[in-house]
Parts: structure tokens; C-alpha cells; sequence
């Protein structure tokens, strides 16, 4: 199966649809590019037309801002509009929420504007569409909890597309007891991620809160829909020492599961 | 006549003090940076009819809601009373609109006694709640010391206020019977009859007429107490939660404000600048970036401070204060309407001139480090606040200025900031960022 960039289109008389968008997560962590890897596959088989930056791609910056740090926020953004507006880019698919809002909402008033879609919902169109096909079966009585990120859930206000398509899998969905606008994060945002937390007066961590209140409903999947949420439940349900029973996973890999692709 | 002349000089005072500090808020506000309030005004009204006005977001949570709802519509309610009482008071009449209204005006009276009852009931759960039951987020730290005291001075000053409404009316309702001439007929009012048959029946007409003019005395001599004592509360939330929510951020949440100056320099580094565009001039000194004190800080913000009733929805699904860490959303919004307090307080003697302030302090010697950097930018108190407070917008202009002006912040962030300006990616990684493919292609190779 071979990726290709929008460098290597460029040298070709046919256009992409949609570039797929990888982020710093989906392309350097060793967990997350599993997710990458799967959204590959699902737009493979679907049939879409899609490219990736390749070693053109950088941070969208979210991390920077969020920091605090407007410079390297600045940097990063602006070189990422040059690269997308070179290659005159329409639609942007990522499976990275972080992303999808920077590029969204922030790149903008920074010129860059572009149809952005998170994976969730470009999957949950393409099976609209009749262009994928979920088979049934691989999560028959098992049973999956489903995790809202802050940054698709309740800043971006996405909270079906990720629900139709698991109910699509044959499995038991289950609402964590804070769900949707309500979700609670999993402690990775606001650059959260390269840090140590805080002290705290309880010794509680944000990603052992939410996996405990997930674990609650009795799941052997996790689902979510953010690498760095995936990073941080992983952390999470090894630190209850329930890594032997509940996989965490994104829903994009559900999916290459179902199909066995 | 005395009593008119009474009641002409208070209303007079109260009038007086409550424009002068009702001003001195407004100018604490105004303290803040302006900023930018387009967006379709539509959206705005339609914010302030549902949000404030319908309370949409409290029904999020039902109980307190229908709780809250009383008070509220209660007190939406009394203004007609009021208006009254002030009528009545300055001309030296009685019950001036029972006779022009008729049939309307013994509606009126008798929904603003069920009200009360309601409100009456409601405070009675708010002062347990708070003081027996102690709902965790209305005793979290920040909590100690004047914002209980105020919030049960406020639901005090409540029940003394509707047993007064009900003493006023319940005498009232008993005089119309002896004293027809000076006492018009409000029609059958239900609840203050009850109270008056069963606490007042068979004291004479002067001992009623004391309990009537005491009810209608303590009512309004409460309400001017509260008009007074609202600037100096959370309370002040009954009027600002309007403007607040009016002036409410409409963008996407999920967008923080953008920094021209810093784009523009960054622009004119890549060779992207605008090269017709004249060359800032250089100085010696660099200048601040984000906000150290209230002054960098918006109106809006400022406003939001002012507005925030201490709650704690926002402090109650914070990832950071639900796990034990310092920070509070509600916390913040406090530290930012003490300090801008502060910063008035000091500078009304100067008509509000912030030229050359210099207090030798900021809004730093209230929030920590600690907080400010333990925020997950996750939006719950966002959405959670009932009146469209935003607390993550100043956490994040407060960072700013740790991180580019004073170059402090989490060590733990300095490799994923050199990481992202030497190779722009989050790690500092021996592979390529494209590496992640080549499994796939081997895969059907």
C-alpha cells in the first residue's frame, strides 16, 4: 500500500481529494501510528483519493499556543499555510482532534482556509455514502465505552459521528457517566501531555479519574476518538493494572478490526 | 407626612450612594483593554433571552434550578411591588395600584406571595445545602472567610425580606376591613390571609397598623440595604449576568485570540512580511506580551470577574480542581475582581487615571504558577457556567505572559519547544516524520 505525497501528486496529471492530515502524534508515537496506519487503510479501501505532507508536515503549533507560546505557535502555523496554500489545499482530513481545531478554527486569521474534517467524520460520511462497509460480527457481546475528547467533544461540538459508527460494530456502546458536553478530559490538552501534573492534595491524576469512572461501565474496549487521549487512557488502565482485559483504541481501528483488514 | 418626608430623604440617599458606586464598578470594569464585539448581534440577543433571561444553562442541573428559578422569578416579580412601594412612599399614598389595576392587581400581589413562598422555601434548602449538607463546591477553599458570609447574609437578608412582604400584606389584608378608606381593596390575597387570620386575628387596628407600616418599612429599607450592598457581593450577578452574557465570546470556542504583533514578526522573519509594510521601529525594550495585570486583561474578562456568583460549576468539573491540583476556574475570577477591587479602590481618588499605575503588585501575587499551568484547556468551566463566564481565556493570557515575557513555565516544556523550532515536531525523534508508512508499503510489497 503505498502513501503518497502531495510532492509526488504534484509530478502527476490527477489530483487528491483530501489530505490527510497525520499530526506529531499519528506520525512519531509508536501507538499512534497504529491509528494512522488504520485511517490509511479505511481510506484505501473506501476508495478516496488522499495524500499526505510527508516530511513537509509540521506541528500545527497547538501545543505552542496552548503553552503560551505564541512565537513557536506562530512559526509553526504560518509554515504549515505556506506549505498547504503552495499546494493549494481544499479539504484537510486528521485524526488528531488537536489538529483538527487548529486548523479549523485558528488557521483563519492566519490565511489559511480550508474544509476541515475530523476522521470521525469523514468515516461516518463514507459509510453514508455507501463507500465502506463495516462488517459485523468481530464485537459481538463485547463491550465498548466510549470516551468524548475535549477538543472534537465539547469545543467543536462533535458528538455523534463517533457514536453512529460504533453502534455500527455489533458491540454494547456505553456512556461513560460524564458524557458529551460533560465529557472529562483524560488530562492531555493544553499541553498537559509534556509535562508532569501538578501537585496534587488527593494524589489523583486526571487520566486515572476519567479511566476509573470508563472502567465503571465494564468495558473491554475503550474507544476514543484522540491520540493523546489514547496515550493517556493507555497510561491509565495499565496504572489499575487492567491492561490485560481493557484495550484502548481509536475508532478508526475498530474498524480495520470488524474488517480484518 | 413625615413618613412621606422620611422616605423621600432615604430614597434620595440611597440614590445618591448607589450611583456612586454603581459607577465605581462601572469604571473598575472599564479598566480593562477594549476589545472586539463583532459578530451578529442577533446571536447576542438570542444569548440574553435564553441564557440569562431563561436561565438555560442552570437546567443543567435540575435541582438547584428550580430552586434558583423561584428566587428569580420572584424577584422578577416584586419589581411591580416595588414600584409601588416607591409610588406609594413618595406621594404619601396607599396601594396606588390596586385601584387602577382591580382584578389584575389581586393576580399580581397573590403570584408575587406564591412566589415568595417558593423563594422563601428555596432559601431555606440554599442555607442548608451550604451550611449542613455542605455541598462540596460551595466549600472548597476559596470559599473561606467573606464569600460564605456573603452568600448567607444575601439568603438572610431574603427571609427577612418575605416576612416582611407577608406581614406588610397580611396586615394589610385585615385593615381593608376596619379601615376601607385608607386601606383599598386588594381583593382576596390567599397566603398573607392565612398568616393573618391565624397570627394577627383580633389585635387591635393600631397594633395592625404598626405591623403593616414595620412589613412595609423593613421591605423596603431591605431592598435599599440590597440595591447598596450588591456592588460589594457576588450578588452583583442579578444584573451584570445580562451584559455578560450579551458581550459572551460568539466565535469558536476552540479558537484563542490571535497575536498580530507577534504574527507580523514572525511573518517579517520568513520573508513574509508585507514588503511594502513600514519597518516597526526598534526599541530598546521588548514589549510585554500577554497579561500580567488587569489592565492587559479585556472589559469582558473584567466583566466576567464582576459577574461570576461563586458558584463553583466551573471549579466542580475541572479536570485540574476534581483531581486534588490548586487550580480553581472560580478561584481566578475572584483573584481577578479582588485585584481589579484593589486597583479601583486606589485609583478613584485619581478619576481613574492609569497612567504610570505602579501598586508594586499584579495580578501574579493572587494566582500561582502552580495554577496557571495545571489547566488542560479542556473548556468544561466554559461550558458549565450558567452565565458565560469564561475563565480559560485569562489562564491562557496569563501563561502568555509567563512564557514570553518572563521566559518562566514548566521546565518540562522547554525540549518540546526547542524540539518544535529545530525540527517541528513535538519530539525530538531520530526517524522521519514520514517514517510511519513504511510498514504499509512493505505490507503489499
Amino acid at each position: 500500500m503505498k502513501v503518497y505525497t502531495l510532492a509526488e501528486y504534484a509530478g502527476m496529471d490527477t489530483e487528491p481529494e483530501i489530505l490527510f492530515w497525520v499530526g506529531c502524534a499519528g506520525s512519531f508515537d509508536p501507538r499512534a501510528q497504529k491509528i494512522t496506519q488504520s485511517l490509511v487503510k479505511i481510506l484505501h479501501h473506501a476508495g478516496i483519493k488522499y495524500a499526505v505532507l510527508g516530511n513537509e508536515e509540521s506541528c500545527t503549533g497547538d501545543p505552542a499556543r496552548r503553552a503560551g507560546n505564541e512565537f513557536i505557535f506562530q512559526m509553526m502555523a504560518l509554515q504549515n499555510i505556506e506549505v498547504l496554500n503552495m499546494y493549494k489545499v481544499n479539504k484537510i482530513v486528521t485524526a488528531c482532534p488537536h489538529c483538527f481545531n487548529t486548523l479549523k478554527n485558528e488557521y483563519p486569521e492566519l490565511g489559511g482556509n480550508y474544509e476541515v474534517v475530523h476522521h470521525t467524520t469523514l468515516i461516518q460520511q463514507l459509510i453514508e455514502e455507501g463507500k465502506l462497509t463495516i462488517e459485523g460480527g468481530a464485537f459481538q457481546g463485547k463491550t465498548i465505552a466510549y470516551h468524548d475528547s475535549c477538543y472534537l467533544g465539547r469545543v467543536n461540538n462533535i458528538y455523534e459521528a463517533p457514536r453512529d459508527i460504533l453502534n455500527k460494530l455489533d458491540g454494547d456502546l456505553k456512556e461513560a457517566p460524564r458524557n458529551r458536553s460533560k465529557g472529562f478530559c483524560c488530562g492531555a490538552g493544553g499541553a498537559q501531555v509534556f509535562k508532569e501534573e501538578e501537585e496534587s492534595s488527593t494524589n489523583k491524576k486526571v487520566n486515572g479519574e476519567r479511566v476509573g469512572e470508563l472502567l465503571e461501565t465494564k468495558p473491554d474496549i475503550i474507544a476514543a476518538n484522540c491520540p493523546y487521549c489514547i496515550l493517556m487512557m493507555n497510561d491509565g488502565v495499565k496504572a489499575k493494572g487492567k491492561d490485560e482485559d481493557v484495550m484502548v483504541y481509536d475508532i478508526s481501528e475498530l474498524i480495520v478490526q470488524a474488517n480484518k483488514w | 407626612m413625615i413618613q412621606q418626608l422620611v422616605f423621600v430623604a432615604v430614597l434620595a440617599v440611597v440614590s445618591l450612594l448607589a450611583f456612586r458606586s454603581y459607577r465605581h464598578i462601572y469604571k473598575s470594569i472599564m479598566l480593562g483593554k477594549d476589545f472586539s464585539t463583532s459578530g451578529p448581534s442577533g446571536e447576542r440577543w438570542k444569548n440574553v433571552l435564553l441564557v440569562a433571561f431563561g436561565q438555560k444553562k442552570m437546567f443543567k442541573r435540575i435541582i438547584p434550578a428550580v430552586l434558583h428559578g423561584f428566587i428569580y422569578v420572584a424577584f422578577l416579580f416584586t419589581q411591580i411591588e416595588l414600584i409601588e412601594i416607591i409610588v406609594d412612599g413618595v406621594f404619601g399614598v396607599h396601594r396606588f395600584f390596586a385601584g387602577a389595576l382591580g382584578g389584575l392587581y389581586t393576580l399580581i400581589i397573590n403570584s408575587i406571595e406564591f412566589l415568595s413562598l417558593g423563594a422563601l422555601i428555596s432559601t431555606i434548602i440554599f442555607l442548608w445545602r451550604r451550611n449542613m449538607l455542605k455541598v462540596p463546591r460551595l466549600v472548597m477553599p476559596e470559599m473561606k472567610g467573606w464569600p460564605t458570609l456573603d452568600a448567607n447574609n444575601i439568603l438572610i437578608a431574603e427571609i427577612v425580606l418575605i416576612t416582611a412582604i407577608f406581614t406588610m400584606n397580611a396586615a394589610d389584608g385585615l385593615l381593608q376591613n376596619i379601615d376601607p378608606t385608607h386601606f383599598p381593596d386588594s381583593g382576596p390575597l390567599l397566603l398573607s390571609g392565612i398568616v393573618g387570620k391565624t397570627l394577627f386575628s383580633g389585635l387591635s387596628a393600631g397594633t395592625l397598623h404598626i405591623l403593616e407600616r414595620v412589613g412595609w418599612w423593613i421591605h423596603i429599607l431591605v431592598v435599599f440595604g440590597f440595591l447598596l450592598y450588591l456592588p460589594l457581593s457576588k450578588h452583583l450577578h442579578i444584573l451584570l449576568a445580562f451584559p455578560n452574557v450579551f458581550f459572551a465570546k460568539l466565535k469558536s470556542r476552540g479558537e484563542m485570540s490571535n497575536m498580530p504583533d507577534i504574527m507580523n514578526e514572525v511573518k517579517s522573519m520568513m520573508g513574509l512580511g508585507d514588503p511594502n509594510a513600514e519597518e516597526a521601529p526598534m526599541t530598546e525594550e521588548l514589549p510585554d506580551f500577554g497579561s500580567k495585570d488587569i489592565f492587559d486583561l479585556s472589559w469582558k474578562n473584567l466583566l466576567d470577574a464582576y459577574t461570576c456568583t461563586e458558584c463553583g460549576r466551573c471549579s466542580s468539573v475541572c479536570p485540574a480542581s476534581g483531581t486534588g491540583k490548586k487550580l480553581s476556574p472560580r478561584k481566578i475570577m475572584m483573584d481577578i475582581r479582588d485585584r481589579t477591587t484593589e486597583v479601583a479602590a486606589n485609583l478613584k481618588e485619581n478619576n481613574y487615571d492609569t497612567k504610570g499605575y505602579d501598586d508594586g503588585k499584579s495580578l501574579f501575587d493572587y494566582i500561582s504558577d502552580e495554577e496557571l499551568f495545571a489547566c488542560t484547556t479542556c473548556t468544561a468551566c466554559v461550558e458549565a457556567c450558567p452565565v458565560m463566564i469564561d475563565p480559560l481565556e485569562p489562564i491562557l493570557e496569563l501563561r502568555r505572559y509567563k512564557i514570553l515575557t518572563e521566559s518562566a513555565g514548566p521546565s518540562d516544556w522547554t525540549p518540546m519547544f526547542t524540539s518544535l523550532e529545530n525540527t517541528g515536531a513535538v519530539w525530538q525523534m531520530p526517524s522521519e516524520r514520514f517514517d510511519w508508512a513504511k510498514p504499509l508499503t512493505e505490507e503489499n510489497s
